[in-house]
């Protein structure tokens, strides 16, 4: 499937992804917009562990199962930062990282 | 061009396109949709790479999990036509700036270096695989990441629940159950 297509194709495409996540990460003010640009981030390292996986060491699973640890870690973050957030629209009715100040009360 | 480049250069223009608008979008809901289209193009890419089952868990676990929890947080938190306000210009630019030239540099470096694959035969995946290898603890063995990673998610679950619970009623069920 993947014949014709060079593997610099699939690494430039991930540092795309990569930096308008990092875009993102630095502009967004709302929370929940930020914990998606952090998606966008470890979605794209996940493309380029299984490209690497594909091309140069096809005989060999590390790459593959390297991603599945990586989107347990990224599923089991959004959860928590997800209550978290929940919580903290509750304290302060807003998830404006400009107006969440403070640390408790 | 063969119909797997075509494909290619659906998909990379898809993630490209859609992962810039994520994050530039002043709609919230919208940022999370494209953000959808982003990994529902992405578990394309990994059909394309020959991982079924990474794609599977892709499609189910991104697409059909975190998008939806996403979108639940957003309709709890904010109103669905509320635009945000950018923040300063200043601010942006040299956000831009900073994204910009780091991308540059990563793909000057990515074209001018040579990789080079082994001559080994590809190996076939297969479920059957994947399960051996993530529970054997032979050389090629990932039981110890497997269980960290199941030790991970359980402390997760339990942290999401105990913060996100309201306070109030944990007391009261006390009283209650003495009175049984």
């Amino acid at each position: 499937m993947s014949s014709g297509i060079p593997l610099q194709y699939f690494l430039i495409l991930a540092t795309i992804m990569f930096f308008a996540g990092v875009y993102g990460f630095l502009t967004r003010r709302n929370l929940i917009t930020i914990l998606m640009s952090v998606e966008l981030i470890l979605n794209s390292v996940n493309i380029n562990f299984l490209a690497f996986n594909r091309y140069l060491f096809p005989h060999k699973l590390e790459g593959m199962f390297f991603s599945i640890f990586v989107i347990a870690v990224a599923a089991s973050e959004a959860a928590v930062a997800i209550a978290i957030i929940i919580n903290i629209y509750r304290r302060f009715t807003t998830i404006n990282v400009e107006d969440v100040n403070e640390m408790k009360f | 061009m063969a119909s797997n480049q075509i494909m290619f250069i659906l998909f990379a223009l898809m993630i490209s396109v859609f992962s810039v608008l994520t994050v530039t979008t002043r709609k919230i809901l919208r940022a999370a949709v494209f953000l959808l289209f982003v990994l529902v193009s992405t578990s394309g890419l990994y059909f394309m790479l020959n991982y079924q089952f990474m794609a599977a868990i892709q499609l189910t676990l991104y697409a059909g999990g975190i998008v939806v929890l996403i979108i639940f947080s957003i309709l709890l938190t904010s109103h669905i036509s509320q635009k945000f306000e950018t923040s300063g210009w200043k601010k942006n630019i040299f956000s831009a700036l900073a994204a910009i030239t780091g991308a540059i540099l990563s793909i000057v470096t990515i074209l001018d270096y040579s990789f080079s694959a082994t001559k080994e035969a590809a190996q076939e995946v297969d479920m059957h695989l994947i399960g051996r290898s993530l529970l054997s603890v032979d050389k090629d063995g990932y039981v110890l990441p497997f269980e960290v990673i199941s030790i991970l998610l359980l402390a997760a679950m339990i942290a999401a629940i105990v913060i996100a619970k309201k306070a109030g009623p944990a007391k009261t069920i006390l009283p209650k159950l003495n009175q049984e």
